[in-house]
């Protein structure tokens, strides 16, 4: 028996979706070694938070409760956890691979010392798990060995978990944190400002590349076609990299990994790197001037094209179609 | 300030990488080795931070085989003052390479780690949040921006839906994001001067760490290939197709 406990991540009592796939995914583990299921909710009045998390088919909910866990910040949320941890005696620690994710998950994983596999997308049935390595270009079957493994998921990989009408029993946990280790302080969080759905939970992505030239055609040839579409906008590392858009639109190996039902790839060339952030999705379409751009490879609709032309007629022919 | 970079060996990001045959290993010739991009751009942040205080030292460490000294020296024809190369001939895990580090830590008592936030070969993006629990300094991963007052630091660091600001009294551990900067190349002077630099070796062994990886590597394989499509000829025609045939729009 092997049990899991999944730290579900929240903004403000809010669950975003990566959560959703955290716990699909502890569930999944859980059930392939015939252990039981633990989430997580930490902060400060977490109790709403926890009785909407015990509809999700886990064994358990643990409200852990303390001012110091009020906002995310690494080494408060790294000490509650370790300690939860052990007093739990889980055999797996297991948060989906967000920013949150990857910046707590190894830091609790040296505080219990304890080996960690990041960004995992499947379990094998021999305890074995699989995990993209070089951009995505290798896929690795790891094993951690010792009584207990830290393991971030990738949220792309793993079904989201469902609710059901059974409720898990609740506990509320007074956290164990050390005031005196406690050396970060949270200043200011600058929330990006947009009507647009969310990169890493959207149907639809429009991504821009180098092809762009200039920032402000992302906003006058991209977006419309994002408004259209009801999508998130996305961009490669080339896009970041000449400035043209900020970094947490860059989708690709070094950015966000995402697995859209709907991927349009525009003025990107489909370097390796980017590739790995979104070849996942279920349909790809690559609007690009070179027809020798590696984006084709991996596109279900090519279109070989000028972009600055293309998009704006794209846009009418969406407008047209919902109009009819 | 005396700022620590550890540094990774890696293949050229543009390299394709090819699954050995036996699924143990990547194909390595022809590979153009690299410091990893993200400890380039740690490189660089540090050799500012001391340019910008006018005084400290900037020390760059690896883990890692002789071959790694090749990475070290262009690190400090950059402008880094010197170098420990920890040698190591075999597989190490996070927990193992972070510990190692800690180890140098403890000897050079830097007051600031700068260090990439992933290397390229794994993605694991876990040492520098490892390195800072074991020496029980702040963290601040991902960071775009640093700033240092009288060994007061400030990070924002790009997080998911955008920009935290988080700050802490020195020693800390930083990883470097993308945006951070652009690092420099290094001059044809800074080249000659980087020969005559300390690259000071240290066996593993030595520094009573547990090596033996707790994550083992069982196999390697390519992923599927996604299959091409077609090329459509006009608008018109794309945006048809994913309103009638793939029933998305």
């Amino acid at each position: 028996m092997s049990d899991v406990l999944v730290f579900a991540e929240h903004k403000n009592g809010h669950l975003p979706k990566t959560t959703l796939v955290a716990l699909g995914a502890g569930l999944e583990l859980a059930a392939k070694q015939a252990g039981k299921c633990v989430v997580v909710a930490a902060g400060e009045g977490t109790e709403e938070l926890a009785a909407h998390l015990a509809g999700y088919g886990v064994a358990e909910v643990i409200a852990l409760e303390h001012p110091a866990l009020k906002n995310y910040v690494a080494d408060a949320h790294a000490q509650a956890l370790a300690a939860l941890a052990k007093e739990l005696g889980v055999q797996a620690v297991l948060a989906s691979a967000t920013a949150v994710g990857k910046d707590l998950m190894p830091r609790l994983a040296a505080r219990l010392g304890a080996p960690m596999a990041s960004e995992v997308i499947a379990f094998g049935e021999d305890g074995t798990l699989v995990r993209p390595m070089y951009a995505g270009n290798v896929l690795a079957t790891v094993e951690l060995s010792g009584p207990l493994r830290v393991i971030t998921v990738r949220a792309t990989a793993f079904e989201v978990a469902a609710r059901g009408q059974s409720a898990a029993p609740v506990r509320k946990v007074a956290a164990a944190i050390d005031p005196s280790a406690l050396k970060t302080e949270l200043v200011s969080f600058e929330e990006t400002k947009s009507e647009r759905p969310q990169l890493s939970e959207a149907r639809i992505v429009v991504s821009g590349g180098r092809g762009l030239k200039a920032g402000e055609n992302f906003k006058t040839v991209l977006e419309p076609l994002a408004d259209a579409l009801g999508a998130a906008m996305g961009a490669s590392r080339a896009a970041v990299d000449a400035g043209f858009v900020p970094n947490d639109l860059q989708v690709g190996q070094t950015g966000k990994v995402v697995a859209p039902q709907l991927y349009l790839a525009v003025g990107i060339s489909g370097a390796i790197q980017h590739l790995a952030g979104m070849k996942d999705s279920k349909v790809i379409v690559a609007v690009n001037k070179d027809e020798e751009a590696p984006i084709f490879n991996v596109a279900d609709y090519g279109l070989v094209a000028d972009l600055f032309k293309a998009v704006p007629e794209m846009v009418e022919e969406i407008k047209k179609l919902k109009h009819s | 300030m005396k700022i620590l970079v550890p540094t990774k060996r890696v293949p050229d990001p543009a390299t394709n990488i090819q699954v050995l045959p036996d699924g143990l290993g990547i194909a390595t010739e022809n590979v153009k080795w690299v410091i990893n991009p993200f400890d380039e751009i740690a490189i660089e942040e540090a050799l500012r931070i001391k340019e910008r205080l006018g005084t400290g030292e900037v020390v760059l460490a690896a883990v890692g085989q002789k071959s790694w000294q090749e990475q070290l020296r262009t690190g400090l024809a950059m402008g880094a003052d010197r170098a420990i190369l920890v040698l190591n001939e075999k597989a190490l895990d996070s927990i193992a390479v972070a510990s190692l580090l800690a180890k140098i830590v403890a000897d050079e008592k830097p007051e600031l780690i700068i260090m990439g936030k992933q290397a390229i070969d794994d993605d694991s993006n876990q040492i520098g949040q490892m390195l800072a629990e074991m020496l029980g300094w702040p963290q601040a991963t991902f960071a775009s921006k640093v700033e240092i007052k009288e060994r007061r630091c400030t990070v924002v660091r790009e997080v998911d839906g955008g920009l935290e600001t988080l700050a802490f009294a020195l020693p800390a551990v930083i990883t470097t994001d993308l945006r951070l900067n652009e690092p420099r190349y290094a001059s044809l002077p800074g080249i000659m001067k980087a020969r005559k630099k300390e690259l000071k070796e240290v066996p593993a062994e030595s520094l009573g760490v547990e090596l033996t990886p707790r994550l083992k590597v069982r196999a390697l394989r390519p992923p599927s290939k996604r299959q091409a499509g077609r090329k459509v000829s006009s608008v018109a025609e794309l945006v048809n197709l994913l309103h009638s045939e793939a029933k998305l729009i």
